[in-house]
């Protein structure tokens, strides 16, 4: 499936958000996730089915002011 | 530099032993930032939320340095030039830092980082309704701070300067009447502050606590100055409450003028 992850756009054997995550190596990585500009929580990454062409954002914390 | 129990501030029913609230971006180095924040005493700190990598994990060092520091976080929504931006981010913050505080920033201009104040009012309002608890990064417009008092925000923030300047506080009117308009409000001077006697001014002023970060990042010696504004906020806090004098125009001569001998 094609999608376009934070940014880049990639290719990911993946049916829904949890299994893109893995697919990605995450593993257990502390993130947060949107699909299309909408939060994803945590709890419902295995039921976000996703589509060719979504736009996926992953972040994780990162110092700021 | 811990305060008396009569000394904590509260936001938003969390009392903190410090009126001192770092930033954490800009540091040479993840070692000279967690020196920086025990050297300031500060019970909080500013984060962000930003891309991961699965490879590189670069976020997940620095929340562990962060949980070790024993500080509490408040995530901002940095960069964010929209509403649908901030609360979609501000979502994402509440999942990952595991709290309900958020330091709101609708950006409404790239080169003086002038809040978008009408797109800060909604967001607030959207996030309060879902419970979170938010810091609101806005202009020291009187209106402006009812609308988001209204909007459920019961902290708010006002800039200093722009963000990064170091100018300092650019409007003390302004300021001044915002503290006098709502004088049961925590406030806090967000922003533009470089030097500590800016921070000092801040809290002689009467404000509850000063959020600051490139002017202990980028100083010559971070960990230093984040002690030199530690101090400066105390004396300037302590001064506020011992009742500064009223300036006036002429002078007045502190020696007593009666018993001065006839020299002349």
């Amino acid at each position: 499936m094609k999608l376009v992850v934070n940014g880049s756009p990639l290719e990911v054997d993946a049916g829904d958000l949890a299994a893109a995550l893995a697919a990605l190596d995450y593993g257990d990585a502390k993130v947060a996730t949107a699909v299309n500009g909408a939060f994803v929580p945590a709890a419902a990454r295995a039921s976000r089915v996703l589509a060719d062409g979504d736009r996926i954002e992953i972040v994780s914390p990162r110092q700021g002011g | 530099m811990t305060l008396g129990v009569s000394e904590e501030v509260e936001f938003y029913g969390v009392r903190v032993a410090s009126r001192l609230m770092l930033g954490t971006a800009q540091y040479p180095s993840p070692a000279v930032l967690a020196d920086a924040v025990r050297a300031s005493g500060c019970a909080i700190v500013t984060a962000s939320l930003r891309r991961e990598s699965g490879h590189l994990r670069e976020g997940q060092d620095f929340w562990g340095l962060i949980r070790d520091l024993g500080v509490r976080v408040l995530p901002n929504t940095a960069g964010c030039h929209s509403v649908k931006e901030a609360v979609t981010t501000a979502q994402m913050a509440r999942e990952v830092f595991g709290t309900p505080w958020i330091k709101l920033e609708v950006i409404g201009d790239a080169d003086t980082l002038h809040p978008e104040v009408f797109g800060l009012v909604e967001a607030a309002r959207t996030l309060s309704a879902d419970g979170f608890e938010v810091f609101p990064y806005t202009t020291a417009d009187l209106g402006v701070a009812e609308r988001l008092l209204g909007a459920g925000c019961k902290v708010l923030m006002p800039w200093g300067a722009p963000i990064g300047t170091g100018l300092g506080l650019n409007d003390t009117y302004a300021l001044r009447s915002m503290r006098a308009h709502f004088p049961d409000v925590p406030l806090v001077v967000d922003a533009g502050v470089g030097k500590p006697s800016h921070a000092a001014a801040a809290m002689e002023l009467g404000y509850d606590a000063v959020l600051l970060n490139t002017a202990v990042s980028k100083a010559g010696d971070p960990v230093a100055m984040a002690k030199a504004f530690a101090q400066a906020i105390e004396a300037g806090r302590a001064g506020y409450l011992a009742g500064p004098i009223e300036p006036r125009d002429m002078a007045a001569p502190s020696t007593p003028v009666f018993g001065r001998a006839s020299l002349a």
